[in-house]
């Protein structure tokens, strides 16, 4: 008798995936990962932030813990200081008691449940053609998490210009004055993975403007919070200004980049609801299809979380952590420009210091992708991209030198 | 994960709100969720509502998820705290995000543990294993993958088959990921107290070929009433001949009987007739895990050519579902499980449980029978696991909570785990109370 599964094809490999799969199986001594989303210290190691250390310590040291199923909705005192730090502690949403959250796997999970609360009540019931709009180009799993939430009609819209090597605000915002009304648009709260590139305060008040007039559904995506300038303020802006402006929005908040707790989980949607009426009966909904998704968070990175952000002396470490972190991104972003300037590159090279966070769109063509990759054993995205934090002291002259090689002998 | 709820009703829509007006246009101060209605309250936490709010001394909550002590608190096994501690202070271990499959150690483990290290369909590299977030993770994840890949030409919307009673979210489980079609099977029989397995059968014979049937492999939720040996086999031969799906739920493998193999017999021996299974395993109960979400999706396929491209398409639910699990919790048990020293001592641990609650059990049937309530009581020994299925109708249930202050579930069960020595007596008597009273 026939397999039922019998039919079913091998789905294609995620290709950043596949990008580290090869990179582990190269033997070339000097190779270098340039593709990895993760943070990594000047000896391309992990690295588990001194404070995180310190808390998870007193965690598992703490005899008085409860070990019970979390609630739904998650720790309660994570959610509130998680959603705190987004907005801000003055935030008067928060003060009009219409801020909620929902604690979700990871970043991914916050977009998940947020989707899947849109596609059921936003824009009419079960509305799955409701536009979503997501940049172009982005994260590829927006597309998979808002599809598979139910969503018929996932479209790009335009973000990156490659030929200025910057924001296409023009494109972007005809996109938003042309789009169907209620239209959902997935934003980047800072450090915009893939380009590095993030609208400017000016740029965002155009965006947030017209959002407002064609009542668009704003969903921000945050996950490199203090990470991309240092600041947690500053990398808030744009998510407390479209708050400022009164929006009903939600963002999705994943803490694995900023706290380094990747393997943790630790994710929060934050709701910002016109009232606390409408927070009351969006939460009991959420709640509802959290109970269907994984039921009960897990509590350790939230726990984590919740007591360095309830903690000054502890909030204090952190941020010195984070802006660590962010430090050693914009140095290897200061060294990787100098030095292609220095070897005589061919272009210009101000778009490395001008992009911000993890993530720089080098403006590399694939062939010359290729011959980093198959010549020069330094692994990077097919469009371009690399990670800053696979840049370290020891290997930024040969990837500064093999850029140099790949611009000059590949066209 | 269980939620212990009595299912009657056809799933009804789950959102709760109405029609399909558009959002108010006109000023921006009108919010978009206007039409969002508030969703009907999860019955358990109304039930815990009304206990906390409860004023009385007596009063006691035996519906609760937890396997608790006999001081009441949650059960936390000494090993599990010792490996927490050990494995936070271990330099080695990194802050990588995991893969999406999970921890590898931790799913080779965990499917091995419910199949067996003798398994032929491990041996000829016909299995895999997803490491979910808990129970629920784990059945959510199946269901996606039965809606999307059961029936490779359409998206697949059901018949899926759940025992009556089941765990109140099964069905929501299933209908969130699309599959509306759902049946109950008849499963808990009121008046014998017991499974009744003739009727089973012959709801299963009456379901299409191809649907989907949800089986516990044992500690049933909510009834704690298992299928015996003779019982599987019976239901394994009809499923073969109507081409019926198994999909197993393994919540408390260990805590149920206190022997591995015994809980997992049937998932093992549905493997060993060479049917194609999903099956959902929890670690939480009986790792005293709760807050770390320890689950684990195991598919068993009819030929080893399938495996890659079966699990990549598991792979890629998951990124749109929770991209990667979460360590901690699966960490501790995959130390366990691949440390026969640990792995004996955790089993001593557990029996410890497991004999816990078959003498609560014992006692509670015992201080009926001195009590003189009518009846017979024999079912509360007969079943096994952290829950049990009394027999009380509603309205003695709803005696039991406004009158006695002892909270059940509608449906007449219960949380054995949470009876002690303390409230034994008061419980027993509040029992007796509920079948002897003019209610």
């Amino acid at each position: 008798i026939m397999s039922v599964f019998s039919e079913v094809p091998q789905a294609a490999p995620v290709a950043v995936f596949k990008l580290t799969q090869d990179f582990n199986n190269d033997q070339h001594p000097q190779k270098v990962n340039l593709g990895v989303g993760a943070y990594r210290t000047d000896e391309g190691r992990p690295w588990v932030l001194p404070v995180v250390k310190k808390v998870e310590k007193l965690i598992v040291h703490d005899d008085r813990l409860n070990h019970e199923y979390l609630p739904i909705l998650g720790l309660p005192e994570f959610r509130s200081s998680a959603s705190k730090i987004a907005l801000g502690d003055d935030s008067p949403a928060i003060k009009e008691e219409r801020v909620g959250a929902v604690q979700c796997l990871g970043g991914t999970g916050a977009l998940k449940i947020g989707a899947e609360f849109l596609r059921r009540f936003y824009n009419g019931n079960n509305n799955t053609k409701t536009p979503v709009y997501v940049s172009a180009p982005t994260w590829e799993n927006h597309n998979a998490v808002f599809a598979n939430a139910g969503f018929e009609d996932v479209r790009p819209y335009k973000y990156w210009d490659a030929e200025k090597r910057g924001l296409d605000l023009n494109g972007f915002l005809g996109d938003l004055e042309s789009c169907p009304a209620h239209s959902i648009f997935v934003l980047h709260a800072c450090a915009h993975n893939p380009t590095g590139t993030d609208p400017t305060q000016e740029q965002w008040k155009k965006i947030a403007e017209v959002m407002m007039r064609r009542k668009l559904f704003v969903f921000f995506d945050s996950a490199y919070q203090g990470f991309a300038s240092g600041s947690l303020e500053k990398d808030a802006w744009a998510v407390r200004y479209f708050v400022s402006m009164g929006f009903e929005m939600f963002c999705a908040q994943s803490f694995s980049k900023n706290f380094g707790l990747y393997n943790e989980r630790v994710g929060n949607l934050t709701i910002v609801a016109r009232d606390g009426d409408n927070l009351k009966r969006i939460l009991s909904q959420m709640e509802k299809i959290v109970r269907t998704t994984w039921s009960n968070p897990p509590s350790q990175g939230a726990r984590v979380v919740a007591i360095t952000l309830n903690t000054p002396e502890l909030f204090s470490e952190w941020s010195d952590n984070v802006k660590t972190m962010a430090d050693r991104v914009l140095l290897m972003r200061a060294q990787l420009k100098a030095k292609l300037q220095a070897l005589g590159t061919p272009g210009t090279w101000d778009h490395i210091t001008q992009q911000i966070g993890m993530f720089s769109f080098t403006g590399l063509n694939s062939q010359q992708v290729e011959y980093m990759v198959k010549e020069k054993h330094i692994y990077l995205m097919a469009s371009g991209r690399i990670n800053m934090c696979g840049l370290t002291t020891k290997n930024i002259d040969y990837v500064a030198e093999s850029i140099h090689e790949a611009v000059t002998k590949v066209q | 994960m269980c939620r212990i709820w009595f299912r009657m009703s056809q799933p009804s829509d789950s959102t709760g709100a109405k029609g399909g007006e558009q959002s108010a246009e006109g000023g921006s101060h009108v919010s978009v969720f206007l039409n969002t209605h508030t969703a009907a309250l999860n019955p358990e936490t109304k039930l815990f509502s009304a206990f906390t709010a409860d004023t009385h001394t007596s009063k006691v909550y035996l519906a609760g998820r937890e396997c608790l002590n006999e001081e009441g608190q949650t059960f936390v096994l000494p090993l599990v705290g010792k490996l927490k501690k050990q494995i936070s202070a271990d330099p080695t271990l990194c802050p990588e995000y995991p893969s999406s499959l999970g921890l590898a150690e931790f799913t080779k483990r965990a499917t091995e543990f419910a199949l067996g290290k003798n398994s032929l369909a491990l041996m000829e590299n016909r299995v895999f294993g997803i490491q979910t977030i808990g129970c629920t993770g784990a059945v959510r994840l199946g269901a996606e993958l039965l809606k999307h890949w059961y029936n490779t030409r359409a998206a697949w919307c059901g018949p899926v088959y759940l025992s009556s009673p089941c765990d109140d979210s099964l069905a929501s489980i299933f209908e969130a990921a699309g599959i509306q079609d759902i049946h109950y099977y008849f499963y808990w029989d009121a008046k014998q107290r017991d499974v009744c397995v003739e009727k089973l059968l012959a709801d299963l014979e009456q379901a299409p070929e191809q649907s989907v049937v949800v089986l516990s492999a044992s500690a049933h939720c909510p009834t704690g009433a298992d299928l015996s040996e003779q019982h599987w086999a019976l239901i394994i031969q009809l499923m073969m001949r109507r081409r019926l799906f198994p999909f197993i739920l393994l919540p408390v493998q260990g805590l149920c009987c206190g022997d591995l193999q015994r809980d997992a017999w049937p998932v093992q021996h549905c493997a060993s007739q060479g049917m194609e299974l999903l099956c959902a395993q929890s670690f939480s109960h009986c790792f005293g895990l709760y807050g770390d979400g320890v689950g684990n999706l195991l598919c068993v396929l009819k030929q080893s050519s399938l495996l890659s491209a079966v699990q990549s398409q598991a792979d890629r639910l998951v990124r749109a579902l929770w991209a990667r699990p979460s360590v901690g919790g699966a960490r501790v048990v995959a130390t366990v499980l691949s440390n026969p020293a640990y792995l004996t001592k955790w089993q001593e641990e557990v029996k410890h449980i497991v004999e816990r609650c078959m003498l609560i059990r014992e006692r509670l049937r015992e201080r009926l029978r001195l009590l003189g309530s009518p009846g017979c009581w024999d079912h509360l020994i007969k079943q096994r696991g952290l829950y049990c299925c009394t027999g009380l109708n509603g309205q003695q249930v709803e005696f039991l909570s406004k009158r006695r202050h002892v909270y059940l579930l509608p449906n007449g069960c219960l949380n054995v785990s949470a009876i002690n020595s303390s409230n034994l007596d008061y419980i027993a008597e509040s029992i007796h109370l509920a079948l002897t009273s003019a209610l």
